[in-house]
Formats: C-alpha cells, sequence, structure tokens
C-alpha cells in the first residue's frame, strides 16, 4: 500500500437524488476516484450540522452534502431548508479557521450520474489541492 | 470470535456478495471478509457468490438463528434494488427487518472503480465497517399499514392512458380519468392510419374512446387540469380544477332544474359565433371557432368555449334556445378526490423543429412537419383528405421526407435521443403517398431505418418495393424557389459518396418528440424525478418500467419516453396492473421512518412546527405538564427536516437516528485507526 497522503471525503446525500444518480454513475461504469465514503439519508433536509462539524472534529479532510435540485425534494422543499443551512455552515467552517471549499454542497438528480462522477471528481481534486485538514494539524 | 457475549450486546453478522465479478472482479472478497471479523461486535462474517439467490438468503436466515443476531449487513449492490429481499430474509431468520443494513460495494464502488483493485478495497472496508457502526445501534422497527382508498387516477387521456383508465376500471376500480383538453384521444386521434397494419387511427381509437364514455367505474374529467396533490401512497387527495367551458352537460342542466337542457352537441351555435381561431388540432390549418369542438368525433361531444377569445355576444346563447346550454359566466371549479394509486400519461409534444434553421420550417410554405402530414393526408382533415402542398393548393408530385429532424443530434439544437417513431411513420406517409397520388415520387432522407418491431421490418421491404428512393444522410439544407415554392434539397449520399440537389414540391419534416412543457409541472405535483432528458423518469428502466420512486404512482405512454401506439397501450396495461395491485390488496406497509420527540430534551421551542413540511408537528402537553413536541405519524413521511434542525436534539429519526449517523461518520474517519 502506498503511505501518500489520501483525503478523507464525507459525503451526506439523500435517498431519492443524489444516492440515485450516484447508483445511475454505476451501472453506467462511469469511473470517478474512490475518494469518498458516504451515508445516505432520505432527505438533505435530515443533515445537521453537527454531522458537518463532528465529520471535521473527526478528521474529515472534506464533506459534501449533496441532494436533488431545488423543486425536485421528494418531499417537497427538505433541499431547501437545509442548503440554507449549509450556507450558514459555510462561515461556521471559515470563523473555525476551515477553507469553505472543503465544505460543498451539490444538486444531483437520479438521472445524472455523469454528474455524480464529475462532482467527485471535483471535489476529490480540491479537497487534495488544499491538503490535509488544519484541524488534524492542530491535534498534532 | 466473541461468541460468550450477552444476547442483548450486539452481535452483527457481515455478508459479502461476489455479485459473480461484478463485485469480486475489482474488490479483494478474501481480504474484505478477513477485515470485516475484526470490527467490533461482528461474530461472523461470510461471503457468497450471489447472497440475493436463495441459497444465499438461507445462508442469513440460517446465520441469524444460529448466532442470535441483533443486526444484519450485507454487503452487497444498492438498497435501492435489494433492501426488500434481505429485509425479508431478515424477518425470516427471526430478525426485525428494520435491523439490516446495506453496504453498497457494487453501484457506489466495484463499478466505479473497476481498475483500482486497491482503492475499492479500502473503500469497501470502510462501507462495511460504517454499516456495521449504524447496525449495531438499529432497532426493532414496525411498518405502518394504512387503508388503500379504492380508486385510481389517470392522468392524460391518449391512447396511453384510456387504456390504463379501461383496464382500472374493469377490474373494479373507480377510475377518474383526467384529461387537460376539452376531449379524449391524445395524439393518436390526429393520426390517419398507423403503421404497419395501416388500419385507420380514429377507427380503432373511438370504439376505446366511446367505451370510456360508458365504463360505470369511469369518471372521465375532461378539460380538467390537476391543483395539487397531498398525501401518499394509498391516500392521495388530488385537488383538480375544472376549467370553465361555458357549455352545461345535460347533467349539469338538469341539476339546475332545466328539463330536457344541456349540450346535445347539435352544433348550433357554432356558425352564429363571430370569433374566428386556429383549430390547433388541425395545427392551426383550419379554423374554429371561440365555441367549438376540435373534431366531429371528439368525446365527450360537448362544445366548449375559449374563454380568452369569447367576446361574449350571446349570439350562441340566443341559438342554443330552451336548451339553455350556455352558460357565459361560468367559473373553474375545484374539486378534490381521494385515490389509492395513480398513472400517469401525459404523452409528448413536437420539437419547434424552426429551430434548425436550415431547413425552413415555417419560413418555406412547402416545408411541412409530419404531424401536418398527417392532418393533409387524412379523410377528416382540413382538405378533406386531398393531398395538396400548402404554397398553391397543387398536388405535389416529388415529396421529401427528411428522418431525425431534431432527433439523433447533437448539435445542441435537437435531441441527442431517437424518437423511435418517426422512421416507420415516414414509411407509413410515403405509403400513403402511392395510395392517394398515382405516380407520386417519394424521397426518403434518413441515417438509419430502425424498424425493430413485430412486422415492422417486412413493412420497410413493402414501401421498397412501392418504390420510394432512400438516401443515406442528413439533410444539409433546404432552399426555395421563390417564384414556383419548389424546394431543393442538399445533402450528402453517405453510400454512394456523393453529393446530392434535388428539386423537390414539398417537404416532410419528421420532427423529434419531446416531453411537454406541462410534464415538469405535474411531475413535481405527483413528486416524480425527470431523466437527462425532460420525459418521467421510471424506478428502474428494466425491472421497474412502470413504476416510479414515488410508492402509487407509475407511468404510461409516451411521457415516459418515446414510444409507438402499441408499445404505449402495452406500458399502459403494465401500470394499470401496478397500479391496481395495492388497491386490490386494500393496504400497503409505509416505512416506519417516523419522527419521534425525546421528550425531557424538548425545551418547546416550536422551530421545528414551520420546517415540517406536511404539517406534521404540533406543540402539546407532556405527561409532566411541559409544552413539547408531538408527531402525527400519519402525517410524517420521515423526512427528518425536522430532526436535523432541532437545536435541543430532541427529535429522534427513527432508522436515521442522529447517534445512528455519527457512528457511521466517527466509523470512517475514526474507525479504521482504532
Ligand atoms: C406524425 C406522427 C405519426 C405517428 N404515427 C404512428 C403510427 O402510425 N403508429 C404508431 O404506433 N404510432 C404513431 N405515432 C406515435 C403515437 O402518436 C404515440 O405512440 C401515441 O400517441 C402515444 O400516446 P400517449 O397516450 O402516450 O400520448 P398522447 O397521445 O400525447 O396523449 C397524452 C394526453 O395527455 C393529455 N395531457 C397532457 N398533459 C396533461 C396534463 N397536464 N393534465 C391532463 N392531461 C394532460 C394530452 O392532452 C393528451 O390527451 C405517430 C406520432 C407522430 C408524431
Ligand atoms: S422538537 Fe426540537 S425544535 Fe421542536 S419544539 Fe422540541 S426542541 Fe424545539
Ligand atoms: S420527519 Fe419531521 S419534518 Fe419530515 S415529515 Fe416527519 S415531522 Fe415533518
Amino acid at each position: 500500500m502506498s503511505d501518500e497522503w489520501k483525503p478523507k471525503i464525507l459525503g451526506i446525500i439523500c435517498n431519492w437524488c443524489s444516492y440515485a444518480g450516484a447508483d445511475l454513475a454505476g451501472s453506467a461504469r462511469t469511473q470517478y476516484p474512490p475518494g469518498i465514503r458516504t451515508v445516505r439519508v432520505m432527505c438533505t433536509g435530515r443533515v445537521d450540522t453537527l454531522f458537518i462539524m463532528k465529520a471535521f472534529a473527526s478528521g474529515a479532510d472534506g464533506v459534501l452534502v449533496s441532494g436533488c435540485h431545488f423543486g425536485d425534494c421528494h418531499y417537497l422543499e427538505g433541499n431547501y431548508k437545509a442548503a440554507k443551512r449549509m450556507f450558514l455552515m459555510k462561515s461556521v467552517l471559515k470563523n473555525m479557521g476551515i477553507e469553505d471549499k472543503r465544505f460543498r454542497m451539490t444538486f444531483v438528480s437520479a438521472s445524472e450520474g455523469a454528474k455524480w462522477a464529475k462532482v467527485v471528481e471535483d471535489v476529490v481534486n480540491t479537497v487534495t489541492e488544499l491538503g490535509p485538514s488544519p484541524l488534524k494539524e492542530l491535534e498534532q | 470470535m466473541a461468541d460468550e457475549k450477552k444476547p442483548q450486546e450486539p452481535r452483527v453478522g457481515v455478508y459479502i456478495c461476489h455479485c459473480g465479478t461484478n463485485i469480486a472482479g475489482s474488490i479483494d472478497i478474501k481480504e474484505l471478509q478477513d477485515y470485516a471479523r475484526t470490527i467490533a461486535d461482528v461474530v461472523v462474517s461470510d461471503e457468497y457468490q450471489y447472497v440475493c439467490s436463495t441459497p444465499g438468503q438461507t445462508m442469513i436466515e440460517e446465520a441469524i438463528k444460529e448466532h442470535k443476531l441483533t443486526g444484519l449487513v450485507v454487503a452487497a449492490c444498492s438498497p435501492r434494488l435489494h433492501e426488500p429481499t434481505f429485509r425479508r430474509a431478515s424477518q425470516e431468520g427471526g430478525m426485525n427487518q428494520f435491523r439490516f443494513e446495506m453496504a453498497n460495494i457494487r453501484e457506489q464502488n466495484s463499478w466505479v472503480h473497476m481498475h483500482d483493485r486497491e482503492g475499492a478495497t479500502e473503500k469497501a472496508k470502510d462501507a462495511v465497517r460504517m454499516a456495521v457502526a449504524k447496525a449495531r445501534l438499529l432497532e426493532d422497527l414496525h411498518p405502518k399499514s394504512v387503508p388503500v382508498e379504492h380508486a385510481a387516477m389517470v392522468v392524460g387521456a391518449g391512447v396511453g392512458g384510456i387504456q390504463a383508465a379501461l383496464d382500472l376500471a374493469s377490474s373494479g376500480i373507480k377510475t377518474y380519468l383526467v384529461e387537460k383538453s376539452p376531449t379524449i384521444g391524445g395524439r393518436m386521434s390526429q393520426l390517419d392510419k398507423t403503421f404497419p397494419t395501416l388500419d385507420c387511427s380514429q377507427c380503432i381509437l373511438t370504439p376505446k374512446m366511446v367505451d370510456v364514455l360508458r365504463h360505470p367505474n369511469i369518471e372521465l374529467m375532461s378539460y380538467t387540469e390537476v391543483e395539487s396533490v397531498e398525501g401518499y401512497i394509498g391516500n392521495f387527495d388530488v385537488t383538480l380544477r375544472k376549467k370553465a367551458n361555458g357549455v352545461l352537460t345535460m347533467e349539469q342542466a338538469e341539476a339546475r332544474g332545466i328539463v330536457g337542457g344541456g349540450c346535445n352537441g347539435c352544433g348550433d351555435c357554432e356558425p352564429v359565433c363571430p370569433v374566428i381561431k386556429p383549430n390547433p388540432f388541425e395545427l392551426g390549418m383550419a379554423p374554429r371557432k371561440a365555441i367549438y369542438i376540435y373534431h366531429p368525433q371528439v368525446v365527450p361531444l360537448l362544445y366548449t368555449i375559449d374563454f380568452d377569445s369569447c367576446v361574449k355576444c350571446g349570439l350562441c346563447e340566443e341559438v342554443c334556445g330552451d336548451k339553455k346550454a350556455i352558460d357565459l359566466e361560468m367559473q373553474d371549479e375545484l374539486v378534490t378526490v381521494k385515490v389509492g394509486t395513480a398513472i400517469l400519461a401525459v404523452g409528448y409534444e413536437v420539437f419547434p423543429i424552426e429551430k434548425k434553421t436550415e431547413w425552413g420550417y415555417k419560413r418555406y410554405d412547402n416545408v411541412v412537419s409530419s404531424l401536418e402530414f398527417e392532418r393533409l393526408i387524412c379523410a377528416s382533415g382540413p382538405t378533406g383528405g386531398k393531398m395538396i402542398r400548402p404554397s398553391d393548393g397543387e398536388v405535389p408530385k416529388k415529396i421529401g421526407f427528411v428522418l431525425c429532424a431534431g432527433s439523433r443530434d447533437n448539435t445542441g439544437i435537437g435531441k441527442p435521443y431517437c424518437s423511435r417513431f418517426c422512421c416507420m411513420y415516414s414509411l407509413k406517409h410515403a405509403h400513403q403517398l402511392y395510395e392517394k397520388i398515382p405516380g407520386a415520387q417519394s424521397y426518403i432522407f434518413y441515417m438509419d431505418i430502425r424498424s425493430f418491431g413485430k412486422m415492422y421490418e417486412e413493412f420497410y421491404y413493402r414501401i421498397q418495393d412501392e418504390g420510394a428512393k432512400f438516401i443515406r444522410g442528413r439533410v444539409a439544407k433546404i432552399e426555395e424557389d421563390p417564384i414556383t415554392k419548389n424546394l431543393y434539397v442538399t445533402t450528402e449520399d453517405t453510400l454512394l459518396g456523393q453529393p446530392v440537389n434535388i428539386e423537390l414540391d414539398m417537404v416532410v419534416l419528421a420532427s423529434a418528440v419531446v416531453p411537454t412543457e406541462e410534464t415538469n409541472s405535474v411531475r413535481k405535483l405527483f413528486g416524480v424525478s425527470q431523466s437527462m432528458d425532460g420525459w418521467l423518469l421510471e424506478a428502474h428502466p428494466k425491472l421497474n418500467p412502470c413504476g416510479t420512486t414515488t410508492a402509487g404512482v407509475f407511468l404510461a405512454g409516451v411521457c415516459q419516453g418515446p414510444k409507438d401506439i402499441p408499445d404505449t397501450v402495452a406500458q399502459a396495461e403494465g401500470a394499470a396492473a401496478a397500479a391496481s395491485i395495492p388497491i386490490h390488496v386494500g393496504e400497503v406497509e409505509l416505512e416506519p421512518y417516523f419522527a419521534m420527540c425525546i421528550e425531557e430534551k424538548c425545551a418547546g421551542c416550536g422551530m421545528c412546527l414551520d420546517l415540517c413540511p406536511y404539517a406534521a408537528l404540533d406543540l402539546g402537553k407532556s405527561e409532566d405538564g411541559r409544552t413539547v413536541m408531538k408527531v402525527t405519524e400519519a402525517k410524517c413521511k420521515g423526512c427528518g427536516t425536522c430532526g436535523g434542525f432541532c437545536p435541543g436534539g430532541a427529535i429522534w429519526m427513527q432508522h436515521f437516528t442522529t447517534p445512528q449517523i455519527v457512528a457511521q461518520i466517527d466509523a470512517f474517519l475514526l474507525g479504521g485507526e482504532q
């Protein structure tokens, strides 16, 4: 195994759109880097800012929250509410000294397998460029 | 193995699926299995070729009993595919089905990291560890059983919607057939003949339209639109807007005490109406009045006033006389109906082919769309079936048919997909031309001829034998002679490798088909996803082509993707069967992912109340008299929007609890290093 640093990226994705989109990328065999581990929730509305803080505190180098496009939420408007919350989250993270690029919210629908692959690739590249999370350095 | 653990301690089993080489080809199963054994509370870990197979499931069921499992992890494909399978197996094994968790190491791992065995194996280990972390904390849950309303709705009454409604109704289900236009029949009623049998479209459709009207279980709601949808499978409350048509049916007249009144379709009103508008059924090639029917076979036979153009002169009212069928002050009406399931069959629209400017549609008189051709050649059409060219009314002798007009087009202007029926109807058109105009010559400009159906290829041969000329090549441009209005078609014959320039009397563009503008709003009302091109998205392209990811909502016809009449009808029958199952069973089980309030933690702030999109939350009193949040389970859909927000962590989202999610996060980020 190589001991080259690899970013740890957590994805929290909604069951109906982004998880389905990620599944579609699979059925279509669209290749992307294996840099992300996902947690499935029913709706991005479920994503508590606590989860994101917790992830960074536990050593995540990046976090991605992904849900349905606006207007497409399986539960009407969970993604709007999530987006508002996630927007606030960005400034909180900034205040904590975490580059805001380490945290992203995206919208990937059930038919956007290729977009999912692209999003993951982007996130992996961005976080790899940024290097390990500053919180980790603090710890050491 | 930690077999000595007390039974109440978590005891998790991990089963790893090879999925043939689908998983085993990119992930080291042995390494993963050995790794799984090292995870805390894992008491058994095994692997198998196909865990979803009967022996695979039996293996799980036995393991649950033998190892007294409190949690089960299957590392295999997507939970969106096999979660129900393994839940059933869990139940069979004597464990609560909600103690099962799936690690998706296929769709989101082996298939997308096919050439990175090391990366994929590491990711799989993390995924299994995260799933075990959740499985350790899973609890017994019990699905909630709800009764299903014994009624269904079909939205859109083209041939697809008509078939679906007839099938549902004939199986004994009360069916509301909702159609936005004043008549049913959809596109098929605009067609002249249908390939490959060449039977007259109206002749085979009209009996079905009449059946709809006569069926005691069908409530036909024409000139009606869906306004809002609430509820869930078994219990949808659909609010419909019955648009004011200004004309009373006989029943409506009777209800108003007008004896023997109401519209009987006599048509006396139409000639007196002073307003003239283009008739959209004839694609604008014939006029209609402000009070109109689209064509003589409309069902229901009832006149409609287009209030946008009506000048309220009252002439129609006068001539209608004692029937008193006209009500110029009629208003839209809202009605709400309750249905158990719904089928969407809202059809399609034709691509605005003028966007492909090189072909001159809408600029040159003699370039028409294929739907216009259907009307021009149809005996009941605007020319009475006399095939003439629009510029001068002359009979065309040389007609070109341009296939893939906007389909299979990657220029960004047209559509990348195949519209599936244009090849066949263009062959049909070539044949119709010979029938109508002896000595006429047709030129078919094509990319490929796709004659994939039963008797379709044979039909293709027949048209070749009849003398149609096939030129393989995409038409580069069409130019008009301003005096004769004849058309010069330029292309390259890619089989001969030669440029072609032919003078023709008329050109027919086989335009691509696209979702209607309203498809998007309808799908949002019913919570259905769309595919890249805007067609309604089926739950699974192969295994669930009529279903959607919204339980209780099904699809039929072209709104799901281009298909011809036989395929539309077949899918409609499938959708009707699928939609009738929950209704006949009479009850459905809902996943018990409801929100719950941990009252000790709830501050009663009420901040969650407005967040809930379903108004499932209220403030009430706890036993000790404090104000706390209360959930109405019947309304809660388990999105967790409330739980994602509650500042006190007082909301327990069952199956997606905060401890469970945090455990997954920590298992990923810390677990590997422990
Ligand atoms: C030129 C041409 C020739 C063709 N020739 C043939 C042929 O020879 N043989 C063949 O097999 N196929 C042929 N087809 C294909 C055929 O038209 C379709 O397969 C068929 O019409 C599909 O039926 P449908 O019910 O899915 O949709 P549609 O016929 O489009 O019906 C949809 C219905 O839903 C209604 N609707 C839409 N939106 C709403 C809403 N929001 N609320 C309520 N109602 C709504 C519409 O008013 C319409 O009545 C041809 C197509 C074209 C364009
Ligand atoms: S559940 Fe949470 S948000 Fe809702 S009232 Fe109680 S404390 Fe407030
Ligand atoms: S989970 Fe919460 S927000 Fe979502 S429906 Fe249930 S009560 Fe409402």
